[in-house]
């Protein structure tokens, strides 16, 4: 194994994790301010922002505990949106599942939105990639995000409520989403999946917080692998 | 918020496994065994299936506005979305976005 090459791609994988430091900062940020303002202690914020590392349910579980929600709620609402990781995870198996068990260990806990999907960006525009260079790529695109999704939260906290909502910082999350997703449209498969997701989520709207969701990734993913499997008979 | 202490770590600490029980899962537990065709396939189209679907109820009711539709945010994430498809390029989506957030925002006051 060359060590040399797995090296570039740990390099080119910091390279391309390091504009998320953009999108991770205003988010982290966000998280602690609110944290505070629901209460919740340093210590416990940071729990929150070592432990779950998963932005959107962390924010869904703050707000059902503003609201005083039984414990059993908050943790299955939280949960829930968390369950699309599952399919991450499921992922990430083609390309990752050769390594030994302890470095998969080590990338579940790095499996967030941002390493997840430029990795398997990544993973696609390279197919020779082998599992090390993949795994090297990986950790690369995580090294610049975690210190600062972790070091921003603990700013979040210290600044509190005095970030002006003229910033429209809730925003940063859709805008990162998009930014994301919209290079990946690269078929006719791909944009059927995603207006599907898009129709169904919006459709399911009133169901318990995730729940839709996943419902509206399922439809998405069957109409994605149907348009595949049509286009490959006809041509 | 009316939580004792140990309410709120158990929370913490249950979300915390439970969320990486979730991210290990599949990695994890099917390791190396090959996945079937049709597996490949269907996951093929995890990030475009989810994704978006996360997005357009933000897009269309942001919580910074109580669920009403914005028409800064809304034209923000049109225009990420178009210069994504345009460039394949994710940072010149995000800048896109937040360029057109800003200038709404501002002159929309």
């Amino acid at each position: 194994m060359a060590v040399s090459t797995t090296k570039s791609d740990y390099w080119r994988g910091v390279r391309d994790g390091t504009p998320f430091i953009l999108v991770l900062a205003p988010f982290a940020l966000l998280f602690g301010v609110v944290a505070t303002e629901a209460g919740l202690t340093l210590a416990e914020t940071m729990g929150f922002n070592v432990l779950v590392i998963a932005g959107a349910s962390q924010f869904a579980a703050v707000s059902l505990m503003q609201e005083n929600a039984p414990i059993l709620i908050v943790l299955a609402t939280a949960l829930a949106v968390n369950l699309r990781m599952a399919m991450y995870s499921a992922s990430l198996v083609p390309h990752l599942g050769a390594a030994p068990l302890w470095k998969r260990a080590v990338v579940a806990y790095l499996n967030v939105d941002q390493t997840f999907a430029s990795s398997m960006v990544e993973y696609e525009r390279r197919p020779a990639m082998t599992w090390q260079a993949k795994i090297a790529y990986f950790f690369g695109v995580s090294t610049p995000v975690f210190p600062v999704w972790y070091a921003l939260g603990f700013v979040g906290v210290a600044v509190g409520a005095s970030i002006p909502p003229a910033l429209a910082l809730d925003f940063a999350l859709p805008i990162a989403f998009i930014a994301m997703t919209a290079p990946l449209l690269k078929t006719l498969a791909h944009l059927a999946a995603a207006l599907t997701s898009v129709v169904v989520a919006l459709a399911l709207a009133w169901m318990p917080s995730g729940l839709g969701l996943l419902v509206a990734a399922g439809c998405a993913m069957l109409v994605g692998a149907l348009v595949e499997t049509m286009q490959e008979r006809r041509a | 918020m009316t939580y004792t202490t140990l309410e709120i770590w158990t929370i913490i600490l249950l979300l915390g496994v439970g969320t990486y029980l979730i991210r290990f899962s599949f990695l994890g537990l099917i390791g190396n065994r090959p996945m079937p065709p049709i597996v490949l396939k269907l996951l093929r189209y995890t990030p475009v299936a989810v994704l978006p679907g996360m997005v357009a109820p933000l897009v269309l009711w942001p919580a910074a506005t109580g669920g009403e539709p914005d028409l800064a945010r809304g034209v923000a994430a049109l225009v990420a979305f178009g210069v994504g498809l345009a460039t394949r390029n994710t940072i010149w989506a995000m800048l896109g976005g937040a360029v057109a957030l800003y200038t709404l925002l501002f002159t929309l006051g």
